[in-house]
Formats: structure tokens, C-alpha cells, sequence
């Protein structure tokens, strides 16, 4: 499991602003008919940048300093709407791929298809949200480094606590994510259960 | 202290705590279309995996399915491409498909009711937010992501955190003219989109034990869009009679056993609840979506509210769904003027829905408004095959509706069923994202299905109450 883990997560920084941006959002419908995720990346956010393009305004996604980014900076609620995967999918397929999510919270859902990506979605409050997106705006090459296991991010010398739950923060230390590896260790145990619902055996 | 349904269900089924502190967690049914599945497939055999229950495994076909014809080749490449992947898959594991060629195929949320798989005191998943529906019967249903649908497939189990649990009890009695699609609108208007988050909804109280099966399939199917991932109502002798007699239904002696382990998990009289919410069903009135989410709504006849009635916090989502919408505050929604009117999704697509609609316009003579695109489409090819029967079609095609084929339509639009450019539709589905039903620009009112029969023949947003001259009974009638 050791390619699995993910403890340190270096990269630049890309803010996009706004609460409850919903899957909908980050991938339009009409790119759901994939029978693969290959080919997602480049439609995140499709909607808003033909919107903003429109309103001779440029979507971070597609500025040119943020091109390199891996770190995604985000407000409340994000990825409300769908439990599709394609959004998540989507985000690390775009560019260098998303590695890990900064934002004040997440759509339940959306949490849990990440983890089970390998992509960490923390947490800071909204003042310090604010900030982040500012510098990374402002100063676009800077490195965010995301320690998982002090949760921990530094940036520019400072060090800001993140929060991320005790039991997805060991997913990512340990490489366990990978959650189909995880649950298949115990069978017997998943017979067992299954054997004593009344209607596993229809019933007999 | 006794326990809540929620808490039984979720403990029968779990197999173990994991080592991230989430448990593993036995599904009894997975519910599968051709969306949220191909890749979790692709992924079972790039592993070389095989599917460790495939009887516990049902697909269907409807997110991509067009409704204007579903003679094979599909009309839409990708959507064959698609459909021969779930053929495909399916054959290949082992798994049972409910094709369109059967008479079988339909919206997953319908289907799975519809044959009897949904059943009380069970755990049911699908890759598909709308899975809280089957919570309808006293099950413990969720959507979940294509990882989740890849263990499921592997392993029969996901792992899963336990949620707090919310019992929202509505007592008295709803007012003429006021449906499940409204109660629904009304508790996540009271509660928020994000009220939910972390909770399971139980529903209770008069208003719920009254409700028929398919009323209580509205509700809880929309519980994911107040930000709850299931909701529930336990199960009744409403539930059982709907059970009976259907395809996958315990028959004979097992019927008793079912009934008795059923009775078993429900809530205990004196469960424990994390909350508990009261609402008055003579407050609830049609409702009507004027934003972006599902919680921006109002009664038919109310003003869109001022900005400043709003948190600070939600305000810039306010704003946006002003200008997105092309709303102001203050403005009235009756009157809006609409382009299409829907009438399906897996919320209200029902045979009982159709009937709600077909009873107020029968030998009336409404005409849809001439500048209104409206469209039927049933949630299941049953579904449809049953307003055939009942000669539905033809009072709905008289009146003006398209009348389609079964599937998801234009709730999300990701078949040739779309909104075109700035387009305000009414429907009866669930969702009024942004671009929700197939044009970037497009807009959508939700609201239940016999207002959007109003709002197709006035072609603007009406009181279906005054049109249809749905009266208020008197007090004590
Ligand atoms: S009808 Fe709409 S909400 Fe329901 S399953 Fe289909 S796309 Fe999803």
C-alpha cells in the first residue's frame, strides 16, 4: 500500500470562489455519457468558463498562472448536488490532476468520493480561506504544502492548522483508501452478517 | 431507551468497524444503471475481480435512454454505446437486467419498488443521489459514488460513517390541493439545502401515515436535496400492501416471516432522535422554486423574499439565483411566464402522479398554451403501460402533452430531451441547478405535478387551486 499513502502534497494553488458550487457545476450533465473517465479534465467547470468568457471575464481554470496548480482553495459546501463521481474524477483529471482540496466544507458526498481518490479535502475557517485564495491569486507560483499527518499547511513560512477527521486522515497516512483492498480482508465476517438477515436466504 | 429504525438497520447490517472508524456496512440490494456503472465494472476486471452476490444486484437503463423511441440501435450513439456496456456487463457478471425489450426497464427508483426488491428493514444503495426514495418502505437507502459501486460489486459492503438521525413529525391534515411534492418543498424551504448534512430524515407523524407508497416515494426521494442522504418513514400495513404480490415479494409462509422481521425494525416508541422538527400541515401550501436550489422556494401565491430576509452568509447564493433566474425581490411568481412544462423524473412519475394530473383535467378541455413545449414521461415502462390501460395517454395527448417513452427525461437531460437557451421549464423533478435540464441558461420552477398541468395550460405559473377550482372542504368534513 505504500503508493498509496498520501502524507505530503506539495503544489501551487488554484482559488475558485463561491459557496455551494454543486457537481452539476464543476462537470456539466452532458458529459456524463463516458463509459470511461478519460477525457473529463478538460470539461470541469465548462459552464462557468463559457459563462464567465462571455462576460469577457477569464474562469481560474482558465487563467495561464494557474495552469500548474494541484491544490484546489474553495468556500462552503462544495460539491453539493450529485453523488456521481464524475465531479471529483473531473478535478483529477484536469491539467497535473487536483491532489487535495482546501475549503471551508464539503458536501458529504463529495467528501467521501475523494477519499476514496486519494484526494484529501480539509478544512480551515472562513477568514483564513480568504486569505489563502488572496495570496494564491496575488502570488500565483507560491508552494502550499499540505502535511496530512500534522494537519498541517505551510505556506510562505507560516504554518495554519487544517482539520480533517481522525478516520479519513489515517486512510490517507496508511494508503487505505483504496477501499475495495480494505473491505475485501475480511469475508467470512461479510458472510457471516449476510447470513443472519432473515432475508439473505429468502427467507428459508 | 429504544432504538430508531435507522439505528436497527444500520447494526444488522454491520459487518465490522474499520480501521478508519467508518463501518462496514452489508448492502442488501444495489441498484445499477448504465451512468454510475461502467467505470466500477471496468475497474472489477482490470482486477480481475468477480461480483461476490450477483443476486443481490439489479440494473436498469434510464438516465441516457431517449424517450422518443427506444428501438435498438438507439437514435443517440453514445447512449447505445452505453446500453451495450450494460448488456455487456451485465451478461458478464452475472447480473439481472431489466430491459427495455421485457416491458422491464424504467427509472432505477421506480423499478425497484415497482418489483418488489425494495423492501423494509433493508440496506440499498445505488450509484445515484435519488436512492433515498426507496427509504419510502422502512429501508436504509443512499446514493453513493462509482468507487462505492465498485466495492458493492466486489464485496457486497461499503464502508460508511452513521449518521445522526432527525425526526421530522407533520401532524393534521394537508389542504386540498397540497401533494407530497409540496410537503417535501416545504421541509427543505424550512430547513435548508444543507439542513441535512450528517442526519438520516425519519418522517413521521399524520400526514405520513396517511400517505400512499408512491406519495411517500416523493418525499424521501428528495431528502438527498435538503442535504440528508436518506430518509425514511417506517414501515405500515400501507407498505405491506404495496409489497404483496409483486415479482420479487416473500410469497407464502416466508410472506409471515417477512412481515414479522419487518414489524421488528421499526422505530421503538421511545427512540432515541439526535432532532426533532414539528411542522403543522395546514401551513404547508403548493410551493414553488424561483432559485438554484431546491430550498428556494415559496408558497404559489407569496413574493420572492427581500435579500436582506436572508443570513449574510447566503446571500451571494441569493444573488446569483436572482440574476441567474432573472428574478427580483418582491416579485410575485404567479404569472411567471414558462416555455416547457415536464411532467416525470423518479420523484413524480409515477402511475399515481398521471392520475393526479388526468382526474383534474378529464372532459374539461384544457389545452396546453400554445407557446408551451409540454411533455409525459412515464417512470417505468409499466408506469406507462398502466396509464395506457386507464386511457391516460389519450386525455393527456388531447390536452396537448407529448406522451413518451419510459426514462429520466429531461429531469437531468442528458438525452435529446432539453432546455433550449433561456427556456423557464416547470417540473415536477427535483432538481434546479444551473443548467440542470440540458441548456447551460436554461431555467427550472419544481413543483408537483398537477401544478405544472396548470402552468402548461396558462402557460405561466398558476394556482393549480383556482384553476382547477380544487376546493377547500369545510372544517370538519
Ligand atoms: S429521474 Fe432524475 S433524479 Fe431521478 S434518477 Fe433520473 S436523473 Fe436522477
Amino acid at each position: 500500500m505504500e503508493d498509496y499513502k498520501r502524507i505530503h502534497i506539495k503544489g501551487t494553488a488554484i482559488p475558485v470562489r463561491g459557496n455551494d458550487i454543486d457537481t452539476d457545476r464543476i462537470i456539466p450533465a452532458r458529459f456524463l455519457k463516458c463509459v470511461v473517465f478519460d477525457g473529463l479534465g478538460e470539461h470541469a467547470f465548462e459552464d462557468d468558463r463559457i459563462g464567465l468568457k462571455q462576460k469577457g471575464q477569464d474562469h481560474p481554470f482558465d487563467q495561464a498562472r494557474f495552469q500548474n496548480a494541484t491544490v484546489l482553495l474553495v468556500n462552503k459546501n462544495f460539491g453539493c448536488g450529485s453523488s456521481r463521481e464524475h465531479a471529483p474524477q473531473s478535478l483529477v483529471r484536469w491539467n497535473k490532476g487536483i491532489k487535495a482540496i482546501i475549503g471551508e466544507s464539503f458536501a458529504e458526498i463529495f467528501f467521501g468520493n475523494c477519499i476514496s481518490l486519494g484526494v484529501p479535502c480539509v478544512t480551515v475557517e472562513e477568514g483564513t480561506i480568504q486569505k489563502l485564495m488572496d495570496l494564491a491569486e496575488t502570488h500565483p507560483n507560491v508552494e502550499f504544502h499540505l502535511d496530512v499527518e500534522k494537519k498541517k499547511l505551510f505556506v510562505e513560512g507560516e504554518e495554519i492548522a487544517v482539520t480533517l477527521a481522525d478516520g479519513p486522515q489515517s486512510q490517507f497516512l496508511t494508503g487505505r483508501w483504496d477501499s475495495t483492498a480494505e473491505l475485501l480482508t475480511d469475508l467470512e465476517a461479510v458472510s457471516k452478517t449476510a447470513g443472519n438477515l432473515p432475508y439473505f436466504h429468502h427467507w428459508k | 431507551m429504544g432504538q430508531s429504525l435507522y439505528t436497527k438497520v444500520f447494526d444488522r447490517h454491520t459487518v465490522r468497524r474499520l480501521p478508519s472508524g467508518q463501518y462496514q456496512l452489508f448492502m442488501g440490494l444495489q441498484m445499477i444503471h448504465e451512468v454510475t456503472s461502467p467505470q466500477a465494472f471496468a475497474m472489477l476486471r482490470e482486477r480481475g475481480m468477480k461480483v461476490l452476490y450477483p443476486e443481490r444486484n439489479f440494473a436498469t437503463v434510464d438516465h441516457i435512454i431517449p424517450t422518443s423511441s427506444q428501438a435498438r440501435p438507439l437514435i443517440d450513439s453514445m447512449a447505445e454505446e452505453m446500453m451495450q456496456e450494460l448488456e455487456k456487463n451485465c451478461a458478464e457478471f452475472g447480473i439481472r437486467l431489466f430491459a427495455p425489450s421485457k416491458g422491464e426497464q424504467g427509472i432505477v427508483h421506480v423499478v425497484g419498488p415497482e418489483q418488489g426488491l425494495t423492501q423494509p428493514g433493508m440496506t440499498i444503495c445505488c450509484g445515484d443521489s435519488h436512492t433515498s426514495t426507496h427509504g419510502a418502505f422502512g429501508a436504509i437507502a443512499f446514493g453513493i459514488g462509482t468507487s462505492q459501486v465498485r466495492d458493492v460489486l466486489a464485496t457486497q459492503t461499503m464502508s460508511m460513517g452513521k449518521s445522526k438521525v432527525r425526526k421530522i413529525e407533520i401532524n393534521g391534515k394537508l389542504r386540498p390541493g397540497v401533494y407530497a411534492k409540496d410537503v417535501i418543498l416545504y421541509i427543505i424551504q424550512q430547513l435548508g439545502v444543507k439542513g441535512g448534512v450528517g442526519y438520516a430524515y425519519e418522517y413521521a407523524g399524520e400526514v405520513f401515515e396517511r400517505m400512499t407508497m408512491e406519495e411517500r416515494m416523493t418525499v424521501c426521494n428528495m431528502s438527498i436535496e435538503g442535504g440528508a442522504r436518506c430518509g425514511y418513514i417506517n414501515p405500515d400495513q400501507t407498505t405491506y400492501e404495496y409489497i404483496k404480490g409483486r415479482p420479487y415479494a416473500p410469497k407464502g409462509e416466508a410472506w409471515d416471516k417477512a412481515v414479522a422481521y419487518w414489524e421488528s425494525m421499526k422505530s421503538d416508541a421511545d427512540a432515541h432522535y439526535d432532532d426533532v422538527v414539528v411542522y403543522n400541515a395546514a401551513d404547508i401550501e403548493p410551493v414553488v422554486t424561483w432559485g438554484i436550489t431546491p430550498g428556494q422556494s415559496i408558497a404559489v401565491n407569496a413574493k420572492i423574499p427581500s435579500l436582506k430576509n436572508f443570513d449574510t452568509d447566503e446571500q451571494e447564493l441569493v444573488k446569483e439565483a436572482f440574476e441567474y433566474m432573472d428574478f427580483k425581490e418582491g416579485q410575485p411568481i404567479k404569472g411567471t411566464k414558462i416555455d416547457v412544462a415536464f411532467l416525470g423524473s423518479c420523484t413524480n412519475g409515477r402511475i399515481s402522479d398521471f392520475e393526479a394530473v388526468v382526474n383534474q383535467i378529464k372532459g374539461k378541455g384544457f389545452k396546453v398554451a400554445p407557446h408551451v413545449r409540454a411533455i409525459a414521461v412515464p417512470g417505468s415502462q409499466s408506469v406507462k403501460a398502466e396509464c395506457i390501460r386507464r386511457g391516460y395517454d389519450v386525455v393527456l395527448r388531447e390536452a396537448g402533452f407529448e406522451f413518451r417513452e419510459a426514462g429520466c427525461s429531461m429531469c437531468l437531460a442528458m438525452n435529446p430531451d432539453k432546455l433550449k437557451g433561456r427556456e423557464i421549464s416547470a417540473s415536477s423533478s427535483n432538481r434546479n441547478f444551473k443548467g440542470r435540464q440540458g441548456s447551460p441558461t436554461g431555467r427550472t420552477l419544481l413543483m408537483s405535478p398537477v401544478m405544472v398541468a396548470a402552468a402548461a395550460f396558462t402557460g405561466e405559473v398558476t394556482d393549480a387551486r383556482e384553476l382547477f377550482e380544487i376546493a377547500e372542504t369545510p372544517a370538519g368534513v
